[in-house]
């Protein structure tokens, strides 16, 4: 017979039940033979990989939410994938740890600016983020890039502004922030790699 | 990468995972696999268990991979090259090496320039003004037909192995526990379960990590295990090869697509300003076989860069303007981020980002890194967490005592999502590109990096096309095929970077053969062109994404050989090759060298390599045709003699940290630390005497946390909630000191205080005829965050880097302790 995960967990969840209360001699009425059940039976399942070091854990993650257009989904619970060939099913204590660093309450929710000489963040929208960073990028550009060098040759660098990136970043992020960064000239650019 | 590229010609872990299960011996030497990569640490576990292997661990601390280990020697920090160094000399002087594959498959034979010499520590060629070398003279000796000169017979005074075995004989015994501290009878007794590998059925791998990077001579640490390697006859072997565990979940990643300074995706390289001319760009870098007969697979560039340069401008890349060449910003010299943040701290930039990265925290000397944020005219944060970083400008009191007012950067903070609410791949250490999925949305207005990179772009390439402004032509052109401009999807990027066909693409030997047709996603990167016809953003990529579909998210464990090669599994990098230089696993004719652990083989009846694995060599390539298993090399073999790849020298030589305890250098006392590190103004005069600071430093990680992330995680905020240093009992004897008591800890940039752990996991060792004392200086706290504030570790960290790499030399500085 093939049994899914969560198939297995229904079948579970009934036959412990069922049997446990039957051992305990329970004659269930109406009202008690509601048994609670299993947390993750009404979660969705999603595969994913630990963002920590590199040995790349295989995860599953459970999630509430009914999929409605405005209803938030979070999840609830993480644990190690036992198909995963490397880490099957185990993790270390981070890699259990991960849902805190999900629901941390240090996680950022909103652009902010912190204004020259102040000591406060202030809350603005991604449009005047995106319109305030923009501006001064293209300022610096344009007073600073540099297309030939004294000498003549052409280097179309931009060398007063840099970029780190973040090696923690898909390999999609990343491709498009390579993309980005050397069109606009940028050389001062680097990842943890280097550290 | 730095170092393995050289040796090898790829800069990545070369076997896998699970296949350390597959060895006899496991040295972990320069890491802490148990403490920093636990679930991967379960195949050492699992090759003593079932392998019978032997594990061995040389680490300054007792650490808990050493708790584990079959047998454990200490080591001061930053002395490994003459450990490794006595190795090698052991194992020539004892003649354990496997003869045939070091005669055919390394550069042993062949013949160096006459002119090339070391002496008294320095190689020829050296410029006292510049620290650094003139290395015309470390090369082969060429014949009239361009190929390098060999000696087969090995008996020539200047072939490889002459000139190795002879750079070695110095590193005796007692000369390398004269340096290292590891008494002798140890250190000979690790040579001796290593040496034991040397035969063709038995295998020794290497496991390292930040503990070999992290020093002035990084690179050069990594590079001598390699040619410990070489001389074993284990690359390409199941359960042999170098295991570089890297330190984040996609490090490998972001390293392959090329986001440093110099780099372009697949390991193609920037030009540098000198090199005007588009075909000497590509002539330099197309390199030709050195011997004959070789693939010396970098011919193909032209080939990756057309592609790449056809994924980036699309039409507007014609072979006219030579597939805008000049579009692409030129060097005239590295741009790392210690040369950054001097340029910074010198008042010489504007604007800088950090996107998912704390460098406050992350780099060292943080009143220098804090200083140089000072002077920008802004900083951008990304990151799905509250970083240090993104509050340099607050006082925090005694962790970060600043004054907001005197600050004038403008500092924007945006949020990011994190793993678990993106889809995309990570490559883990291994090179295999995993796909993830979105299991719930992120918090507030958080939004993912691809889409706040695409909505900064857009509306910078708005500005220049309403207002004009500095060299616009890549910014407008930059093709953005995307569906949802402003944010692109995972799906889509993923598949730019595996590369399609632009144009029906036929086999050269039969042009009636359609290889791909116009519109597919290439099934690797074989089929790409260098004449506009293919689009692929990163080469060594391609097949992740094909016409079959996204490989990354396969999902099958099945391992038919038991080897652990599970090729099914997802997507490793190239080709999905899960052991590189395979064909080295069988000997000259094609026969495995162990038939117990036959990876790849030569099929006599199909004429083909076939097995285990993807052959990491053409699959026609008949054995006696000669063609060596290192592809990317242009000898085909491997280099013992690193050439001109390394800043500081062919051979790896110790060289002191910069920061000596003994302030000497035992085998040449006239050149002491790196001469070919590079080092700032000002920086030198910040290094501290061991008259002052008498004791080592060293940064490491602890199990229960990541780097500077966990302090915001609930559990390993309570695992581990407050600061502490690891002392020695003799020292902590010496010096009054009882567990628990508040010390602090000084180096010649700052300090910090912290709860003292006294232990017996960190002996005093016997240096050069004086004791050293060690002081273990775990990372993780700083002011932000769940777990206790406490201060940045890089308070005291030295501003200098390897030679190569600008890695900083987190692992071995100058300390002095004292009860708070």
């Amino acid at each position: 017979m093939k049994v899914t995960r969560r198939q297995f967990f229904k079948i579970c969840t009934a036959s412990l039940g069922g049997s446990s209360l039957a051992l305990m001699g329970y004659a269930p009425t109406e009202a008690l033979a509601e048994i609670r059940n299993f947390k993750l039976e009404r979660t969705t399942e999603t595969r994913n990989t630990c963002p920590y070091c590199s040995v790349g854990c295989g995860l599953l993650m459970y999630s509430m939410g009914d999929k409605a257009k405005n209803a938030k989904s979070t999840i609830i619970h993480i644990e190690g994938d036992p198909d995963h060939p490397v880490n099957r099913g185990t993790l270390c204590p981070k890699g259990a740890g991960l849902l805190d660093f999900v629901h941390s309450p240090s996680r950022l929710k909103y652009p902010e600016v912190r204004e020259a000489g102040t000591s406060e963040w202030k809350r603005i929208s991604w449009d005047d983020a995106f319109t305030r960073i923009a501006k001064l990028m293209k300022a610096d550009r344009d007073s600073n890039f540099v297309a030939k060098t004294a000498d003549g040759l052409t280097v179309n660098r931009w060398l007063s502004t840099g970029f780190l990136a973040a090696s923690a970043s898909s390999n999609e992020s990343g491709y498009l922030t390579q993309k980005i960064v050397r069109n606009l000239g940028i050389l001062a650019f680097d990842n943890q790699a280097r550290v | 990468m730095a170092s393995l590229a050289p040796t090898f010609g790829r800069g990545a872990m070369t076997n896998h995972w699970v296949d350390i299960k597959n060895a006899n011996v496991i040295v972990v030497m320069g890491g802490n696999a148990a403490e920093a990569h636990p679930c991967g640490f379960k195949w050492v576990t699992e090759a003593k268990a079932h392998n019978k292997a032997k594990f061995i661990v040389v680490d300054p601390r007792f650490t808990r991979s050493a708790s584990v280990a079959d047998y454990y020697a200490p080591i001061r920090s930053g002395t490994d090259i003459a450990f490794l160094g006595g190795l090698i000399n052991y194992l020539l002087a004892h003649d354990k090496i496997q003869h045939e594959y070091v005669k055919k498959y390394s550069d042993a034979t062949f013949l160096v320039n006459g002119d090339y010499q070391f002496d008294d520590g320095l190689f020829s060629g050296y410029d006292k003004g510049k620290r650094s070398y003139d290395k015309t003279s470390w090369s082969y000796q060429k014949g009239a037909d361009g190929f390098v000169l060999a000696d087969e017979t090995l008996q020539d005074p200047r072939c490889v192995f002459n000139l190795m075995k002879q750079h070695y004989s110095r590193y005796t015994p007692e000369m390398v526990s004269r340096i290292t501290g590891t008494p002798e009878a140890q250190f000979l007794h690790v040579c001796e379960m290593i040496a034991a590998t040397a035969v063709p059925d038995k295998t020794t791998t290497f496991l390292y990590a930040l503990g070999w990077t992290q020093h002035s001579i990084g690179s050069q640490n990594i590079r001598t295990m390699a040619m410990v390697q070489i001389l074993l006859g284990n690359m390409g072997m199941a359960g042999g090869g170098i295991n570089a565990l890297r330190g984040h979940s996609n490090i490998q990643g972001l390293t392959d697509l090329g986001l440093l300074s110099n780099m372009l995706p697949g390991y193609m390289t920037l030009a540098g300003e000198k090199e005007q001319d588009f075909a000497t760009y590509l002539d330099k870098r197309a390199l030709k076989p050195l011997r004959p007969g070789q693939m010396s697979y970098w011919q193909n560039y032209p080939k990756f860069h057309v592609s790449l340069m056809k994924s980036w401008y699309g039409d507007a890349a014609t072979k006219e303007n030579n597939w805008c060449f000049d579009w692409l910003p030129k060097l005239d010299k590295v741009y790392d981020v210690l040369q950054v943040f001097e340029l910074m701290h010198q008042g010489k930039m504007n604007g800088y980002f950090a996107q998912g990265f704390n460098p406050l925290a992350s780099f060292p000397n943080k009143a220098k890194i804090g200083g140089a944020l000072a002077k920008l005219k802004y900083l951008v944060v990304i990151d799905p967490l509250a970083t240090e970083t993104s509050e340099f400008w607050k006082n925090f009191g005694e962790f970060n005592d600043v004054d907001s007012s005197k600050i004038q950067t403008e500092v924007f903070r945006l949020p990011s999502t994190c793993f678990a609410e993106e889809d995309g791949s990570l490559v883990s250490s291994s090179r295999v590109l995993q796909w993830h999925f979105k299991g719930a949305d992120a918090p507030g207005e958080a939004r993912g990096d691809a889409e706040i990179m695409s909505g900064l772009f857009l509306k910078l390439r708005e500005m220049y096309k309403q207002e004009g402004g500095a060299f616009p032509d890549p910014i407008l052109n930059l093709s953005w095929p995307y569906k949802i401009p402003d944010s692109p999807s995972s799906e889509e990027l993923a598949k730019e970077f595996n590369g399609k066909a632009l144009a029906d693409i036929v086999d050269p030997k039969d042009p009636t053969k359609v290889l791909a047709k116009a519109g597919e996603q290439l099934a690797g990167f074989a089929l790409l062109r260098d004449d506009g016809s293919t689009a692929c953003g990163c080469w060594i990529f391609s097949g992740a994404w094909s016409q079959a579909g996204n490989l990354m998210a396969r999902r099958d464990n099945a391992d038919p050989s038991g080897l652990g090669n599970t090729l099914n599994w997802a997507f490793a990098w190239p080709a999905n090759r899960r052991i590189l230089y395979n064909r080295a696993s069988c000997d000259p004719s094609g026969k495995p060298w162990d038939a117990k652990r036959t990876v790849i083989s030569w099929n006599t009846k199909e004429n083909k390599w076939a097995g285990m694995d993807i052959p990491d060599i053409r699959p026609d390539a008949v054995p006696d045709e000669n063609v060596g298993p290192f592809i990317m090399n242009p000898e085909g073999v491997a280099r013992l003699f690193a050439v001109d790849k390394m800043a500081e020298g062919p051979f790896p030589e110790h060289y002191e940290p910069f920061e000596t305890p003994i302030g000497t250098n035992p085998l040449h006392p006239n050149v002491i630390s790196n001469p070919a590190a590079r080092v700032f103004k000002g920086d030198m005069e910040a290094f501290g005497k061991a008259k002052e600071f008498p004791y080592v430093g060293t940064t490491y990680r602890l199990t229960e946390h990541f780097h500077f992330w966990t302090k915001h995680t609930r559990i390993s905020a309570i695992l581990q909630p407050e600061q502490f240093v690891e002392i020695g009992e003799e020292l902590a004897q010496a010096k009054g000191i009882k567990a628990g008591d508040k010390v602090k800890v000084t180096s010649n940039r700052g300090f910090i205080k912290a709860v003292a752990v006294v232990t017996k996991r960190i002996k005093t060792l016997n240096v050069n005829g004086q004791q050293v004392h060690t002081v273990g200086i775990p990372i993780h706290w700083g002011f932000k965050g769940l777990a206790k504030n406490g201060y940045i570790a890089n308070t005291l960290t030295p501003y200098v880097g390897d030679a190569n790499t600008q890695t900083p030399e987190f692992k071995s500085f100058l300390v002095n302790v004292e009860k708070a």
